[in-house]
């Protein structure tokens, strides 16, 4: 930060003191304006951001001590230093309380002046740094891959918006690969928590005690192979977030633990009797259904109540197909620029197929199968051939039991994707080019695209 | 008409500081620099609660009225200078203007109950004299350490910059001169 960059405004009811410390600060270089009262001053705060404001307590009018309360009022990033001619520690104390940044007795010892300046300087350069910061810290944690216009999905992030400006506890429910997660890290990203940690914990992939090391951590020595001290998750999540995914998964011992966690703010490391406090937010996601958990006694009723005080359901996919164009169009941008292919588009047939398929793995799937596509496309322009749908015998137009159902799926799902080249789907069938024409005939299939 | 810097003595006269003061200034700002006798009313620049001399009030009248081959007018006084908000200036100066005023006070070995050292004393005028007149040539201060349009709030500051000015200030003071 150059001193021509930082803006000081002086106000002084009295013209030599205005123009002293004009011309000082000139010399220095910086951008300097003076005014010789709050009224004065304060038109001078239309036009322009001012950094540092060098201001008199004695004036006609305003005094600088309630100018200094208006200042805090418009900006609290404005470094005010107070000028007087008469040092009193009560007005020095009443106006560091009121947020001024210094106070300093006139005349100015000129190394006093340059020490302050210096001073407000850096912390003006830190507070531009730590706006800036917060500001990359909300870029990146502003959860992008949220896409869609449906009904549905609005209503979900009304629901996000909602309870985001509250501290409640939120249980996020939904099919696999709907984006719990994400609507998780949306409320985070929104909430007053959004600078502290969101801390994700993945119950079902964890056992028991791998679990509680996890959550809680430990001493050094509390087991064996705990050969340094682990700071849990729950402790690095203080004054932040703590997301408990497939939260139905945990065992009935991990869940009284962890209601007595919620219960009490307070939990220790394994291996210590020393209680931590602790403060975070819990959102928890299942896609489990924990009411029959509940009734099954499978799960705790008080646990449950605690983790639900707001539910938020995701629909699948299949329940908002007009959001498939746009998150596949989505998901094209993003891997085409990540991998550099020069693929232009999705073609009409391949978006149609991407709209009527049932997507049982939900918004995960969708993505996974543009990835494939443009790893796997040559030319400049997605086909059917590109996608491949991993669990396709379960999409809209397989629908049926019977053996015969899904074979007839089965065999015009390959010939789709072989492009009707008749040897190459009976070889990949393992049957012969006789057998596929009387199947084809069989279940009288024909070539649509 | 061929520009000079006329240095002007305030309440004293030594040749000893003002012959090698005039030839310094001359050539580190190519133009000729002599001594100007004007009279200056220093009783209206003393304020008698603080004892000092305002800088502001002398310099006023330092560039009331300039010959009219005045590049430049430095006044040169040997009393304590203040401006009203700061207990004390080495000197002042006009940002791009024609006029700068500097003090011997604070500049003397004396003044901080050392020894008399007259080279030291030349040594320090001539760099505070610079420095405010390269403040004319609107000249900020500079945060190269050893540039003389460093700033200097103690008499240790002035001491540990060199009298010449950095690549940077001298480009500037080029293309100033050249306007």
């Amino acid at each position: 930060m150059n001193n021509s960059d930082i803006n000081i405004l002086i106000v002084d009811d009295e013209f030599s003191v205005r123009d002293s410390l004009y011309k000082w600060f000139r010399s220095d270089g910086f951008n300097v304006d003076t005014a010789e009262n709050a009224a004065a001053a304060l038109e001078k705060f239309k036009s322009k951001n001012w950094d540092i404001v060098l201001l008199d307590i004695k004036m006609p009018g305003m005094d600088g001590i309630e100018f200094n309360r208006h200042i805090q009022s418009l900006n609290k990033n404005i470094i005010v230093i107070i000028i007087t001619a008469y040092a009193s520690v009560d007005t020095a104390v009443q106006s560091i309380k009121d947020g001024a940044f210094e106070y300093i007795t006139k005349p100015i010892d000129p190394d006093n002046l340059t020490h302050v300046i210096r001073n407000a300087i850096e912390k003006r350069r830190l507070t531009r740094e730590n706006l800036e910061l917060r500001q990359k810290i909300e870029d990146l944690t502003s959860p992008d891959d949220i896409v869609g216009t449906s009904p549905q999905l609005r209503q979900v992030l009304k629901m996000v918006a909602a309870v985001a400006k509250t501290d409640s506890t939120v249980m996020i429910r939904g099919e696999s690969g709907t984006g719990k997660e994400l609507i998780a890290r949306a409320i985070h990203s929104n909430s007053l928590r959004r600078y502290a940690p969101i801390i994700s914990i993945n119950c079902g992939a964890l056992t028991d005690t791998l679990l509680e090391s996890e959550l809680f951590g430990h001493e050094k020595g509390s087991f064996t192979g705990a050969d340094r001290l682990r700071i849990g998750k729950l402790e690095r999540a203080n004054n932040g977030t703590v997301f408990f995914d497939e939260i139905g998964n945990i065992s009935m011992k991990m869940q009284m633990d962890l209601l007595r966690v919620l219960e009490t703010k307070h939990f220790t490391r394994v291996g210590s009797d020393k209680p931590i406090a602790v403060d975070f937010r819990i959102i928890s996601a299942t896609n489990r259904d924990l009411e029959r958990a509940v009734a099954e006694g499978h799960f705790r009723e008080d646990l449950y109540f605690r983790l639900n005080v707001v539910t938020i359901d995701i629909p699948p996919l299949r329940e908002r197909r007009e959001d498939i164009p746009l998150l596949a169009q989505y998901f094209f941008n993003k891997y085409t620029q990540s991998m550099t292919k020069p693929i232009k588009e999705i073609s009409a047939a391949a978006m149609n197929q991407l709209i009527n398929y049932d997507w049982p793995g939900n918004v995960r799937e969708l993505r996974n199968v543009i990835e494939r596509a443009i790893v796997v496309c040559d030319g400049e322009v997605i086909t059917p051939e590109d996608l491949s749908f991993p669990f396709s015998a379960r999409s809209k137009q397989a629908i049926g039991d019977s053996l015969e159902a899904v074979e007839k799926n089965h065999i015009e799902r390959i010939l789709n994707r072989t492009n009707w080249q008749i040897s190459q789907a009976a070889e990949i069938l393992q049957i012969d080019r006789t057998t596929l024409y009387h199947k084809i005939k069989k279940y009288n299939l024909t070539k649509t695209m | 008409m061929t520009k000079r810097i006329y240095v002007i003595p305030i309440g004293f006269n030594d040749r000893s500081l003002f012959d090698p003061l005039c030839l310094s200034l001359a050539h580190r700002f190519g133009m000729p620099a002599q001594i100007e006798h004007k009279p200056i009313n220093i009783h209206r620049a003393f304020d008698p609660y603080r004892n000092q001399y305002n800088s502001s009030v002398l310099l006023a009248q330092l560039i009331e009225d300039p010959p009219p081959d005045a590049g430049r007018i430095l006044g040169v006084c040997n009393f304590d200078l203040f401006i009203p908000i700061l207990t004390y200036v080495f000197g002042e100066a006009q940002l791009e203007g024609i006029g700068a005023i500097v003090s011997i006070y604070r500049l003397k070995n004396e003044f901080y109950g050392g020894q008399s050292d007259h080279h030291l004393l030349m040594e320090r005028l001539l760099k505070e004299a610079t420095h405010e007149l390269g403040h004319t040539y609107h000249l900020y201060h500079c945060h190269n350490m050893g540039c003389v349009m460093n700033s200097s709030v103690y008499v240790e500051d002035i001491d540990e910059k060199s009298v010449r000015f950095c690549r940077e200030c001298e480009r500037m003071i080029l293309n100033q001169a050249q306007k």
